[in-house]
């Protein structure tokens, strides 16, 4: 066994086993400093030793991954970690995650999700930021989402909303010209018949609680880390 | 009222951000960014042009690539010097290197309603007003969309927008509103009614475009259709980078400058390629990303050191530059506003940026404030005044009146203190009043600005529109809208 030091980015110092680690719980331990080091491939690494192990994924996940996700959460909370740990550590996580779904599914086990979330920047706009980072953040706090991009047409949004059976459409808009299409979605899920099995959350620049109000819409924020806490109040996840 | 503009001209400050051999590395940078990393022009039209032009174009991913000698070679082909003209010959913008000029900030969404002071939604009304109090004050040179008329079709918001300030404003109009190919022909008809032909535009347009890049590295492609109908017709047209450090860029104040300077150059050279000798301008806003929430700022040290350094560039290409200040983050006229607004706009224009964006809005351009933009302009006042420097002859020294004076004397009772005191900056908004009248009305700034512009909105109405003119627009704009009229 090898002793390293891993440089994690912008927290302390830390000395782990990074080589022949067969032990659990130093590996759950070794997942989580993945997580927190925003490290993807490293988190992959990991992700398929667990399964070549025959490690539980739902055990890798939950009592290891899971805790780096909590550990920069915690740390962003207290503002001593920043957006870009954050955002690193959600595609930490979503590396590890991309490897243990398919021995999920083949175990027939189902990892624990907040609920399902679509997302996309409206028709006709192609400003893709903003909510691609509320997309990241949702689901590095344990949302499922599906980003559908930007310049998304009204009927598909609507249409994958119901065929991912979404819990929250997430709609983001940065032109006053281009966050009518919000209101088009909305409407678009009640001619599909499912507006009152979904959430609608808007956001954007020009997107205030006066329009989310105007336009029927259920939830809004004006900045990611406000994303994830009104889309928890929105399913009582809170 | 005012017919004079007041610009900062043959300036007696300077000061430099970057190095020649600084910009030369930028520009190899960005050179090599459009060649191998590419940019997105997601327009049929565009992509179909940058073929034509031997550029190496991915129809699937809409990534142009374009070697290095193509971009240098057009944007060669750029107007270093030209006009921005106004309905009224007198208010003319020379954009030479030697002038600063102010506009309004644009595009908001509310507005702090200058009667009840709520924030509302903005609406056309607004647009008109608010060219109207520019038109009236000497900072302000040009009018940009200040807000945005939600209360009109998106298909000819722009439209209803230019037809408002137009009829409120004899000064130039730089839209930033109109992003799509059929806005942007209607509002070259508009511009040319205006102008008075077709010649009269192309000479002395009295409407200029800018269009904003979709960073990172990316066009949007009505922006694109929108710049060449105005470039075909002899408009001043720029792009507008607003790449953020952390998101849409770098984190590094290097990379951002380059990211973005790839962008600009990217369309400036696709406009000169396809009509050379386009008078086209350099137009920036780059900004940090809050590192706590992700969100775009709207000032911080970052956006200061842009402001000089992208005149710095755009000098080296050549081209005059409309340049992202003021536009504080804070949402009310307080601290923060004043000082982010006054070392935005005096780091842009100690460089000589040649129009500066602009006065009025808060919360990172998303709320009017009438207030905040006249106290913008006693910024821009005291900017000016600092960019004079300090004149050392032998008028100035007064030697002979410091010897008259002599010790323990006084300075008042001297006629070079009369012949000389309009050296001394007489502010407007500046609270200098004694503490117990301060405690009476500590909101002297902010009430004596809003009742400056109310005094204007009630007094100044700038030379109207002749009749047959808004007749035109009215056309133009039904017939965008799919009307009859």
């Amino acid at each position: 066994v090898l002793q390293s030091t891993v440089k994690s980015r912008g927290f302390q110092e830390k000395h782990i086993f990074i080589l022949e680690i067969d032990m659990t719980d130093e590996m759950f331990g070794v997942m989580a400093q993945a997580i927190i080091d925003g490290d993807p491939d490293r988190a992959a690494q990991l992700a398929q030793q667990a399964v070549d192990q025959g490690i539980d994924p739902l055990e890798a996940i939950n009592a290891g991954f899971i805790k780096g996700v909590d550990h920069v959460g915690d740390a962003f909370s207290r503002a001593e970690a920043f957006i870009p740990q954050l955002v690193m550590a959600g595609e930490a996580m979503k590396a590890a995650i991309a490897v243990l779904e398919p021995e999920l599914e083949r175990q027939g086990q189902k990892r624990e999700v907040l609920g399902k979330v679509v997302m996309a920047t409206v028709e006709g706009d192609i400003h893709d930021i903003g909510k691609t980072l509320v997309a990241t953040m949702l689901s590095a706090s344990g949302f499922e989402v599906y980003d559908l991009g930007a310049d998304v047409p009204v009927a598909v949004v609507a249409n994958k909303a119901r065929e991912f059976e979404a819990d929250i459409v997430g709609l983001s808009a940065l032109l006053t010209t281009t966050m009518l299409k919000q209101k088009a979605v909305i409407e678009a899920l009640e001619d599909l018949g499912i507006r009152d099995k979904v959430y609608v959350m808007v956001g954007g620049s020009p997107v205030t609680r006066k329009w989310q109000e105007n336009i029927g819409a259920d939830g809004f924020s004006e900045d990611a880390t406000g994303a994830v806490i009104a889309a928890k109040e929105l399913l009582g996840k809170s | 009222m005012s017919k004079q503009i007041k610009s900062v001209t043959d300036p007696n400050l300077s000061m430099a951000v970057l190095s020649a051999s600084d910009i030369e590395k930028i520009h190899e940078a960005t050179l090599e960014i459009i060649e191998r990393t590419g940019v997105r022009f997601p327009s049929k039209r565009a992509l179909a042009l940058w073929e034509e032009y031997g550029a190496q174009v991915d129809h699937d991913t809409q990534v142009v690539r374009v070697k290095t000698e193509i971009i240098e070679e057009a944007i060669e082909e750029g107007e270093p010097e030209y006009v921005l003209a106004a309905r009224d010959r007198d208010q003319d913008l020379p954009l030479d290197g030697n002038h600063v000029f102010v506009g309004t900030d644009g595009c908001g969404v509310q507005v702090v309603d200058l009667e009840t002071n709520e924030v509302r939604t903005s609406r056309l009304q607004d647009v008109g007003e608010i060219a109207r109090v520019a038109d009236a004050l000497e900072e302000v040179a040009f009018n940009w969309t200040a807000v945005s008329a939600q209360d009109r079709p998106p298909e000819s918001r722009g439209l209803h927008e230019l037809s408002a300030i137009w009829q409120n404003s004899t000064k130039h109009v730089q839209t930033e509103s109109v992003y799509s190919e059929q806005e942007a022909r209607a509002a070259v008809e508009m511009a040319k009614i205006v102008a008075g032909g077709n010649e009269a535009l192309s000479e002395r347009s009295p409407l200029s475009i800018m269009q904003c890049t979709a960073s990172p590295l990316g066009h949007d492609g009505g922006s694109l259709d929108a710049a060449l109908v105005a470039a075909e017709a002899g408009l001043p047209v720029g792009f507008m980078t607003m790449a953020a450090s952390l998101t849409t860029a770098p984190a590094t104040l290097a990379g951002t400058l380059a990211v973005g300077n790839a962008e600009v150059l990217s369309a400036a050279a696709l406009l000169q390629l396809t009509y050379p000798g386009t008078k086209f301008f350099y137009a920036a806003a780059q900004t940090a990303s809050d590192l706590r929430t992700g969100a775009y700022t709207g000032g911080g040290p970052e956006d200061f050191l842009y402001g000089a350094a992208t005149n710095e560039l755009a000098d080296f290409y050549d081209m005059p530059l409309s340049m992202g200040a003021f536009a504080t983050g804070a949402k009310a006229p307080d601290w923060q506003a004043g000082l982010e607004n006054a070392l935005s706009s005096f780091m842009a224009t100690i460089s000589m940026s040649d129009m500066l964006l602009g006065v009025g809005l808060l919360h990172g351009s998303r709320i009017w404030s009438y207030e905040q933009m006249l106290m913008d302009c006693e910024i821009f006042a005291i900017v000016h005044k600092m960019m004079g420097g300090i004149v050392i002859d032998d008028e100035t020294l007064a030697l002979d009146v410091i010897h008259a004076a002599g010790p323990g004397g006084n300075y008042l009772t001297q006629k070079h203190t009369m012949d000389n005191m309009r050296e001394v900056f007489v502010p407007k908004y500046l609270d200098r009043r004694p503490f117990e009248t301060w405690e009476q009305d500590p909101d002297f700034a902010r009430r004596t600005a809003r009742e400056k512009a109310r005094e204007i909105l009630a007094t100044h109405q700038p030379e109207p529109l002749d009749s047959r003119i808004t007749a035109e627009f009215d056309r133009i704009i039904a017939s965008v809208e799919g009307k009859q009229v």
